[in-house]
């Protein structure tokens, strides 16, 4: 990053400061959403890699690789880095990066905080790895962390693992609050709320499910601490406490997390197929209130984690009803997005091909989502493998996918060159391919009776197994290919205009390419 | 052309992994054997039609606009950003498909929680890691462990035709009988789960589930425990044998009897190579999962058995923590769940396996004594 | 950016309005804990049963032509090596009767202990309409080595159980609370060298 476009501004009329203190102390959203998205890209490596392990060991039935203990802590450490490490911090690097150019601010609202916010993330995510190597191993009770297992029969590091929760936590929730300010001061002139992109949208809806969610997930592990060191039984039935309560509070906070790390991704999905299109987004008004919608029923339908519990019929049915309710404002917006393509001008660069794999692979997640809710029916799904299968296709294609596809989208007003579109495509296909071998034989694996967080399977389970984790293997390897690609990009290649997409639309294409490091120091006029 | 790839792909397989020659390409749930599970069986195929009929329409009308409207084929984009007409159906439709879904999923439902009395009960314990089933009508009960050789799991054996679904005493039912089971769990929270009876529920320590089957095929049905439950999770399987009721009956007589042989058992003078050979299989079942076949351990959470001091040393000690096991660690008090037998060869067969021939040994009736002293 | 000034008040009120947020989400998660179960109270979800019996409509009247079959289960926790069982394993009583039922306990080893006894009820639709009278539920109950007690439940099942329920399944889980507090000795890992004598 390098020119300096920007000269009526007084304070700011200076470039990033030189060396390892820049990237310390730097208040810059540019700056920060760029740490943000490296941080999350190595921690998606490592959670990968962990991924891998799992794999390697399910290819074949039989102990070959890794005994049990060590699997399920691969299991527990893919799970929390992937959901805590790699998604959600993704996502607050490209808020980061995103919002003060799609609004017309100069930076995020709360610059210091900002800082903060990213460097507590590198902490807890050293805490947490660290525990691989204590006494006992890592956490190994699923990213769940169910009680007791985690907490009476959890391993000594367990404690670690609730204070990186805890930090991480404390990240998110900073994360959360600059978002919030930012959108809500920092509009420039004439930005009213119903004129605001999508992807603003989607975060300020995700940053108040994250200062909603993120405490009980705090309040959950502090219980859990108080039981494992202070002698309270919250969830210890020994001591008149209920192991059960732990689900409620967990689900509580974990079923708006999975909408928390989906909600940005359908943001920029809204901006990726319409310029693809060349066509404005069909029903945006609609979208606002869809995303709004499923906000709110996230509150309401945690105990479908928990069918097989034993809710009395009443809550069953309850919870089934607000459950299937979801699927409306999702299919809404799943056919404002197939309408605003319909009758377009397409075109399939990269990023639009992520978005629109996007669209197919999260509504089949969608899909298996609607059986699981059918109550009976999860009886037969519950902590199967189609129930891995499907949150799967919900945060790899969903999350992942978006990710991806806002990275290739953004890339040139990143560095201002734009990104090598055969390896980008080659990128895509491979991921796509690799993806559906890997999470769609799930499916059947789950539905002929394979549970869950197993080292070693019965027999009729090997060939699928076999198949998904040559699949898996393919999508971890070309995730590699992306490293290079953005490297590649970063580094030179064609250069890029304002406005590299013609079909894009945004005050962000309106600031050069590579965005310089202080943007609208003078805030844009919105008609 | 895909039944010959799938061949080519089963071939291939089966040529360079013998343990896959078994293996099948089964893709669907299974209908069972009871009411429940026929009916979430339909009720699962219904909704994963309605679902592919949605999805063929959205992709089509998608796959259609990837295919017409490209700008490649000089497709110019049209300008329309919205319909209220449109918007308001595709929001009223999807509801109405859901109404009609949850219709039969709440008949379903109801069905499931029925609670009309039933013929036999049978209480359902999961510990770390097997399955404890008790018949409290008739007083007897036992433990149900995988059976599965350490070998065959370490790659060291061919594999078995039901690796990992086999157990030691599988749970016996009657056919057309209306059973209930009573669920609960020992240390962590369990699932019991048979997917032939369309069957799965928690087993919570401290608290108490039920959920019930009527099965209407004799036959040996498999399943698993489907709730993490930590290091064995993957090895504790669920086996019923579902028999007549003539034969049912017979078999809890037999059970009953063999309950009170092994009462007799105990009073019968053991040698010690009767004793080393009956604790080497109660061993493998009861204390191998944690205690290694070779006596090692895991430390620190599984201590070392060969050359333990308290394996070694002072018999009184060793019984005391077999029996009574060790508050506030893994080590279970085993003085409920063994009999008398095979805590006095598991005892036995330790102090005298892996080198650590103390020559000693302790017979059952020592140990009921021990149980019973005051 | 017109007036900086106000854009750091606004800030300053979106941070506090968030912060109260994080702070009363953190207390409503603490606040799960009793309103779950004043939750399971009303619902009876979760099978614990309440001691309380507030009298019904129906109340008084035993309803003879009815009878419930009500089953008594005893398990004992991890580490837990008492006997404990119900002195019958189940019996028949008119809803609105009075029953008095026995559970015996005892200590086979040779340390003193403290138990404690977890109720649970199944079917938990059923925990609404079966009320304790005297129950030693959560007491913690001290034996000392060799001793054995019979602990007394009186209950009564509600008239107005629904109809549909036949059977109601009242299981105890009994947990290893250590020591008693007076005697004063060696931690329970220490249980070992107590018992080489």
């Amino acid at each position: 990053m390098s020119a300096v476009a920007d000269t009526h501004n007084q304070e700011h009329h200076h470039g990033p400061a030189k060396g390892i203190s820049r990237w310390l102390l730097t208040t810059n959203h540019k700056d920060i959403g760029s740490m943000y998205l490296i941080f999350s890209f190595a921690m998606f490596l490592l959670g990968g890699s962990m991924a891998m392990v799992i794999r390697a060991e399910l290819f074949q039935p039989g102990l070959q690789i890794v005994q049990p203990e060590f699997f399920n802590q691969m299991t527990t450490m893919h799970g929390l880095i992937m959901v805590f490490g790699a998604v959600m911090p993704a996502f607050v690097g490209l808020a980061n990066w995103m919002l003060p150019l799609m609004i017309g601010a100069p930076d995020m609202a709360l610059p210091r905080m900002n800082n903060w916010s990213f460097w507590l993330l590198p902490c807890a995510f050293l805490i947490l790895v660290s525990t691989l190597f204590m006494e006992g191993g890592a956490p190994n009770f699923g990213w769940t962390f169910y009680a007791p297992l985690s907490t009476t029969y959890g391993p000594p590091s367990t404690t670690f693992f609730i204070f990186a929760i805890h930090i991480m936590g404390v990240s998110s929730i900073m994360g959360a609050i600059n978002v919030i300010a930012t959108i809500l001061n920092l509009r420039a002139p004439g930005m009213t709320l119903m004129k605001m992109p999508l992807f603003v949208w989607t975060w300020l809806i995700t940053a108040f499910l994250l200062i909603a969610v993120m405490p009980v997930l705090a309040g959950a592990v502090t219980m859990m601490l108080m039981d494992i060191n202070f002698g309270t039984s919250f969830f210890d039935a020994s001591g008149g406490g209920d192991p059960v309560l732990f689900q409620h509070v967990f689900w509580f906070f974990g079923h708006p997390e999975v909408y928390i790390m989906i909600l940005p991704a359908f943001g920029a999905v809204s901006h990726i197929v319409p310029a693809f299109s060349r066509k404005p987004l069909f029903g945006y008004a609609s979208m606002v209130y869809a995303v709004g919608a499923i906000a709110v029923l996230s509150f309401l339908v945690w105990a479908h984690h928990m069918f097989t519990v034993g809710i009395p019929l009443a809550g069953q049915l309850f919870f089934m009803y607000a459950t299937l309710l979801i699927a409306v404002p999702t299919g809404v917006k799943v056919f404002n997005w197939v309408t605003t393509m319909f009758r377009g001008s397409l075109s399939f660069e990269a990023p639009m091909l992520f978005a629109v794999a996007f669209i197919i692979l999260f509504t089949i997640g969608g899909f298996s989502g609607l059986m699981l809710a059918i109550a009976p029916a999860d009886f037969q799904y519950h902590d199967t493998y189609f129930v891995v299968a499907h949150f799967h296709y919900v945060l790899v294609p969903g999350a992942i996918f978006g990710i991806f596809a806002s990275a290739y989208f953004w890339l040139p007003k990143w560095t201002g060159n734009m990104y090598d579109e055969t390896l980008a495509k080659t990128h895509f296909w491979l991921s796509f391919v690799g993806m559906n071998l890997a999470f769609f034989p799930m499916h059947f694996l789950g539905l002929a009776g394979m549970p869950r967080r197993i080292p070693d399977y019965a027999l009729q389970f090997a060939d699928f197994n076999m198949v998904s984790s040559v699949g898996a293997f393919m999508f971890g390897v070309t995730q590699l290919l992306f490293l290079f690609i953005v490297v590649k990009c970063a580094r030179g290649g064609e250069k890029a205009p304002a406005k590299p997409w013609d079909g894009a639309e945004g005050l962000e294409w309106t600031v050069p390419s590579p965005a310089p490091y202080h943007t609208f120091a003078t805030p844009p006029e919105v008609k | 052309m895909r039944v010959h790839a799938k061949r080519a792909i089963a071939l291939v397989t089966g040529l360079l992994f013998p343990a896959v020659v078994m293996a099948d390409w089964t893709m669907n749930m299974t209908p069972g054997v009871t009411g429940t599970s026929n009916q979430i069986f339909s009720l699962h195929m219904t909704i994963l039609w309605i679902c592919v009929a949605i999805g063929v329409v959205v992709f089509g009308v998608m796959f259609w606009s990837i295919f017409a409207h490209r700008k490649s084929q000089g497709h110019k984009a049209a300008n329309f950003h919205e319909n209220t007409v449109v918007e308001v159906l595709w929001t009223a439709i999807p509801f109405a498909i859901l109404v009609a879904m949850a219709v039969p999923a709440t008949a379903t439902l109801i069905e499931m929680y029925d609670t009309t009395e039933s013929d036999v009960d049978i209480k359902v314990t999961g510990y770390q890691w097997r399955w404890q089933y008790e018949y409290i009508n008739d007083d007897f009960g036992y433990f149900s462990s995988l059976s599965t050789p350490r070998d065959q799991i370490e790659n060291r054996q061919a594999k078995g035709e039901n690796y990992l679904l086999e157990v030691d005493k599988p749970l016996v039912i009657p056919v057309g009988k209306k059973v209930r089971f009573l669920l609960t769990a020992n240390d962590v929270i369990h699932s019991w789960w048979v997917p032939d009876f369309g069957v799965k529920k928690d087993a919570i320590p401290g608290f108490i589930n039920e959920t019930w089957t009527r099965v209407d095929e004799p036959g040996i049905y498999r399943g698993q425990c489907t709730e993490l439950c930590g290091k064995d999770h993957g090895f504790m399987p669920v086996v019923v044998e579902a028999v007549p009721e003539e034969e049912y009956l017979a078999w809890v007589a037999d059970q009953k009897a063999a309950a009170e042989a092994e009462r007799q058992l105990t009073e019968k003078d053991w040698t010690l190579e009767e004793l080393m050979a009956r604790g080497e299989k109660a061993y493998a079942s009861a204390c191998a999962a944690c205690h290694q076949p070779n006596g090692a351990g895991m430390p620190p959470a599984f201590p070392a058995l060969k050359g333990s001091p308290i394996v070694t040393g002072d018999m009184e000690a060793h019984i005391d923590i077999v029996v009574n096991g060790v508050s506030g660690t893994a080590m279970q008090a085993f003085g409920g769940q063994l009999s008398e037998v095979d805590l006095a060869a598991v005892i036995t067969y330790e102090r005298n396996a892996w080198g650590n021939n103390t020559g000693e040994m302790v017979t059952p009736k020592e140990i009921f004594d021990y149980k019973n002293k005051e | 950016m017109a007036d900086p000034q106000q854009g750091k008040r606004s800030n300053s009120r979106v941070i506090s309005w968030c912060m109260a947020g994080v702070v009363g989400m953190f207390a409503f998660g603490f606040a799960l804990v009793p309103l779950y179960d004043v939750f399971c109270d009303i619902t009876g979800i979760n099978g614990k049963t309440s001691g309380r019996y507030e009298a019904g409509t129906r109340s008084g009247q035993v309803v003879e032509n009815r009878t419930v079959t009500v089953q008594f289960l005893a398990s004992n926790g991890p580490g837990m090596n008492w006997e404990f069982r119900p002195v019958v394993r189940s019996v028949k009583v008119h809803p609105g009767e009075p029953m008095t039922v026995n559970f015996f306990a005892s200590n086979p080893t040779e340390s003193d202990m403290v138990g404690q006894a977890v109720p649970s009820l199944s079917p938990s639709e059923g925990t609404l309409y079966f009320h304790k009278t005297e129950c030693f539920c959560f007491n913690q109950q001290p034996l000392s080595a060799g001793e054995s007690v019979e602990m007394p439940l009186i209950f009564i099942v509600d008239p107005e159980l629904p109809e549909h329920i036949t059977k109601l399944t009242l299981s105890y889980t009994l947990y290893d609370q250590g020591k008693p507090v007076e005697v004063s000795g060696p931690a329970t890992a220490d249980t070992i060298t107590n018992n080489n004598g």
